[in-house]
């Protein structure tokens, strides 16, 4: 006898991500006696069905420990969303102190300027007592050093124990190296005037690269902010509560995390549904705009699928839970978001390689200049413009330009990308796509809607067109042949009446044959009037041919036996495909076809869509070599397809475009999914990495030019020609603008819209 | 050249090697800080100006729970970044956040900042 399972279900704590989730679910199907594990991260619960015999709670519990996680009675306060909340917090706090250490160090700074320049005029000197003014400075120094810029001293000092060298290394090491001169010139001015040297103090500078370097991070910290946004944004699209039909038919509002599978919800207008399901009864528009980028609102009927955060328009329904949590559309979209920001594209390896060799390259060609300006300049101010320089090439050489290029790109494209429907799966991907250029279409399903529908409607003589159609449409509401589905669609658009059928009888391969209102009406091939010995007009017998000339499918109509007409039915091009492919080839792309149909139905729908290459007759087993032939041709190959048995040759491309969301097999094997199933996608897709690949390109491009630039003038190079230095000052304020320009220009990747 | 001038050049030219030295050449500490419970490999990591330990061995194909500790508030360390794993996480000062990896090939993947300038590496065998 079968063992009968039960069904547990445990609180988990502890789960930070959705690995997490996948960790206490291994765990969990490993135990003896577990048939199966399901555990969701957002709602944070495990299901598990479990042979009684074998397992116990005390064992799954025991499970969920050992992968390093607890378990808890009820229903956990701290959800995900409060995690968040918490890191949101966390940051907003960091940026309050960081900018009160700004206006700290900005507001002494803007004291010890003027007093610093007092030294320009000497009559005003002669007033003034030098030490007395070099200790003042020194005491408004000292706030802007410990409480302003205690960071930069810290982390300097724990990335040096750990010999890693970061951007405050240079900057703790530039202002105190200024700082400590000043000290030193203050208190013992006698050592310094015995050898020549006049005793001048840089609190000035100390201060100033202080207060400059903190406006460049608080500008930073603001913008790095909006760089995450398009995530933070779809996170908060997530319901918070639903409204649950209880099993006596009572409606109660629950918080999302108590929702389960298999309960009905209700969606009222203006609600957004709660979560994944299918429409049981009622009829609606939703608003599916944020999962998909498509604007107009799709309609929904029993039996369609809904997901959660897209918002109910007009109508109310009810639905039935079938995912819950991270499973849902929302939660994977979220999930595939986040990874893509986590990955890094390959045009980042360089400036990796580089910002990690960077600070102490910097260091060494800082203290090189030291020495080389203390022994070639006049001997009276060889330790003042040793240190001035020395100071600059530490100050501009702060490499955080170059390290926020790549990644604020690509996180604002993968936003973006998810805002118009576009999922990307890596920063990779993102970039092979911008070097395509051949896009290899799969005809059924891209180009096409890939399902057929009703394109010719043609009663016979004397017919009345739609008291025939309220006849075939009785018949064909019995059926459910694919070809009988696309034509009670038509007659649902043509808006006729609903007959009753009776005496239905389904004719295997042939057609359908009922009573209507007591007339004996066929619908089928041409062999099932045939056998019921019903001839065609000549006149219906031409349109048919016409018809199948243009490969489509002809069903045959017959009443009271007598021929009534004919349906041309075809896989109809989708309207936006033309506009989309011709879009395409204005990029400067090729557009190639290919599907399995016959040469006469290929070449008319590449006709119909201006495409002039495609393959036809292709197997499904052979789509991946067809990828192959072009990218031996030497082309960059993306190809679009929407099935599963698309997936190899998806793989195969140099990039993969999914079209539409259903198949996971599909995803998996495609760089770039689709979530609308419309080429327009494809154009948005391409667009979008064109647009981020150039915008790393001068991301990059400032950073790498501003410090090669920048470090050779600060170390004095063009001093013996033009005379000219770079002050450490003005080192600071270049230095903070570089990182800040870098964001914006990341930034602006947010108005991205194609069209 | 006068005295000053030497003591400078030389005193520089040894702290310039000092700095290549200990940056580029010094050994590093190679700490497997590895302990299984259940089959889930745990390592704790100190996060404060670097990593503690930097170099982690793990085995090849068990799960692996990286549990960092920020210990500090500098917003260098601020993200944890696994380019090879395509994760990016974001470590709250003074709390301890996991990171979850199943390496499925030997090898030895880095982990760095958010700006690169952090790094540990993570030695899969
Ligand atoms: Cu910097």
């Amino acid at each position: 006898m079968e063992p009968t399972t039960k069904t547990e279900t445990l609180d988990i704590e502890g789960m930070t991500c959705a690995s997490c989730a996948a960790f206490v679910e291994k765990s969990l199907t490993r135990t003896p006696g577990v048939q199966r594990a399901v555990v969701n991260f957002a709602t944070e619960k495990a299901t598990i069905d479990y042979v009684p015999t074998q397992a116990s709670p005390t064992s799954l519990k025991e499970a969920v420990v050992n992968a390093g996680y607890g378990v808890i009675e009820r229903v956990p306060d701290t959800s995900a969303a409060e995690r968040n909340a918490e890191i949101d917090r966390q940051k907003a706090l960091a940026y309050l102190k960081l900018k009160q250490r700004f206006w700290v160090a900005a507001g002494l700074a803007l004291l010890i300027m003027p007093l610093s320049m007092l030294m320009l005029w000497p009559a005003l000197m002669q007033q003034v007592n030098m030490q007395w003014l070099n200790y003042s400075l020194l005491l408004l120094t000292l706030p802007v050093l410990f409480y302003s810029g205690r960071e930069f001293y810290s982390s300097a000092w724990n990335g040096f124990k750990h010999r890693a060298a970061n951007m405050d290394t240079l900057i703790a090491v530039g202002t105190g190296a200024a700082f400590l001169y000043s000290l030193a010139a203050t208190i013992v001015p006698g050592f310094f005037m015995r050898r020549g040297i006049m005793p001048e103090v840089y609190y000035d500078t100390t201060a100033t690269i202080i207060a400059l370097i903190l406006l460049g991070k608080v500008l930073e910290l603001r913008a790095k902010t909006q760089t995450s946004a398009a995530i933070r944004a779809l996170i908060g699209l997530q319901a918070k509560t639903a409204c649950v039909v209880r099993p006596g038919g009572q409606e109660v509002d629950v918080p999302i995390e108590q929702v389960q599978l298999g309960d009905l919800i209700v969606v009222r207008p203006g609600e957004k549904v709660a979560t994944d399901g299918l429409v049981t009864e009622g009829h609606s528009a939703v608003d599916e705009a944020m999962l998909t980028g498509e604007s107009l609102p799709v309609d929904k009927k029993p039996g369609d699928a809904v997901f959660g955060a897209t918002l109910n328009k007009t109508g109310s329904f009810r639905f039935q839970v079938t995912k819950v949590g991270a499973d849902t559309m929302l939660a994977q979209i979220v999930k595939l978001v986040e990874d893509a920001q986590g990955s890094r594209a390959p045009i980042q390896r360089l400036a990796d390689k580089v910002s990690a060799i960077f600070v102490p390259t910097v260091v060494v060609i800082a203290i090189l200049t030291f020495v080389v300006w203390f022994d070639l300049a006049p001997v009276e101010a060889r330790l003042p413009l040793a240190l001035v320089n020395f100071v600059a090439v530490l100050i501009i050489a702060c490499p955080c330009a170059l390290g926020l290029a790549t990644p604020t790109a690509i996180m604002v494209a993968t936003g973006k990308g998810a805002e118009h429907g576009v999922l990307i799966r890596n920063a990779e991907a993102l970039e092979k796509a911008h070097q395509v250029n051949t896009v290899l279409l799969d005809k059924t399903g891209t180009i096409t809607r890939g399902e057929p529908a009703v394109t010719d409607f043609v009663p016979a003589a004397g017919q009345d067109a739609t008291a025939l159609l309220e006849l075939v449409a009785a018949v064909e509401r019995q059926s459910e042949h694919p070809l009988a589905e696309a034509v009670v669609r038509y007659a649902e658009t043509q808006q006729v009446a609903a007959l009753p059928a009776t005496a239905f009888r389904a004719v295997e391969g042939k057609g359908a044959v009922a009573t209507i209102s007591g007339q004996a009406v066929l619908v089928g091939n041409l062999r099932l009037l045939n056998e019921a010995g019903v001839r065609l007009t000549p006149a219906l017998e031409q349109q048919a041919q016409q018809l199948l000339a243009q490969a489509k499918t002809v069903l045959y109509v017959a009443t009271e036996g007598q021929a009534a007409g004919l349906i041309g039915v075809a896989d109809t091009v989708r309207e936006s495909s033309a506009a989309a492919i011709q879009r395409l080839q204005a990029m400067g792309i090729e557009v190639v076809m290919m599907t399995g149909d016959n040469p006469q139905t290929a070449a008319q729908v590449a006709g119909q869509v201006g495409i002039k290459r495609y393959f036809a007759e292709v197997l499904p087993q052979d789509k991946a070599s067809k990828v192959k032939e072009l990218q031996a041709e030497g082309r960059t190959v993306a190809m679009v397809g929407d099935g599963i048995n698309d997936a190899p040759a998806l793989a195969q491309a140099d990039i993969g475009l999914a079209m539409g969301a259903g198949t996971d097999v599909a995803m998996e094997a495609a760089g770039i999914t689709l979530m609308r199933s419309d080429l327009s996608g494809v154009v948005t897709a391409i667009e979008l990495s064109r647009q981020t690949i150039r915008t790393i390109k001068q991301n990059l491009f400032f950073a790498f030019i501003y410090n090669t630039l920048g470090i050779p003038v600060a170390a004095g190079l063009l001093y013996p020609f033009f005379g000219i230095l770079l002050s450490p000052m003005l080192a600071a304020g270049a230095m903070a603008l570089s990182s800040v320009s870098v964001l914006t220009n990341s930034l602006r990747l947010r108005s991205f819209s194609h069209r | 050249m006068d005295a000053p001038e030497i003591i400078v050049t030389l005193a520089g030219l040894a702290l310039a090697a000092f700095v290549v030295w200990y940056f580029f050449f010094s050994t590093r500490q190679v700490v497997s800080a590895v302990s299984s419970s259940g089959g889930v490999q745990e390592v704790a990591i100190n996060v404060k100006g670097g990593y503690t330990p930097d170099v982690i061995e793990v085995e090849c194909g068990k799960p692996v729970q990286l549990h960092f500790y920020r210990d500090e508030e500098n917003s260098c360390s601020e993200e944890v970044l696994f380019p090879d794993f395509s994760v990016r996480r974001e470590l709250p000062a003074f709390k301890t956040t996991l990171v979850e990896l199943l390496p499925e090939k030997v090898g030895t993947y880095a982990f760095t900042c958010g700006m690169g300038m952090l790094r540990g590496s993570l030695v899969v065998k």
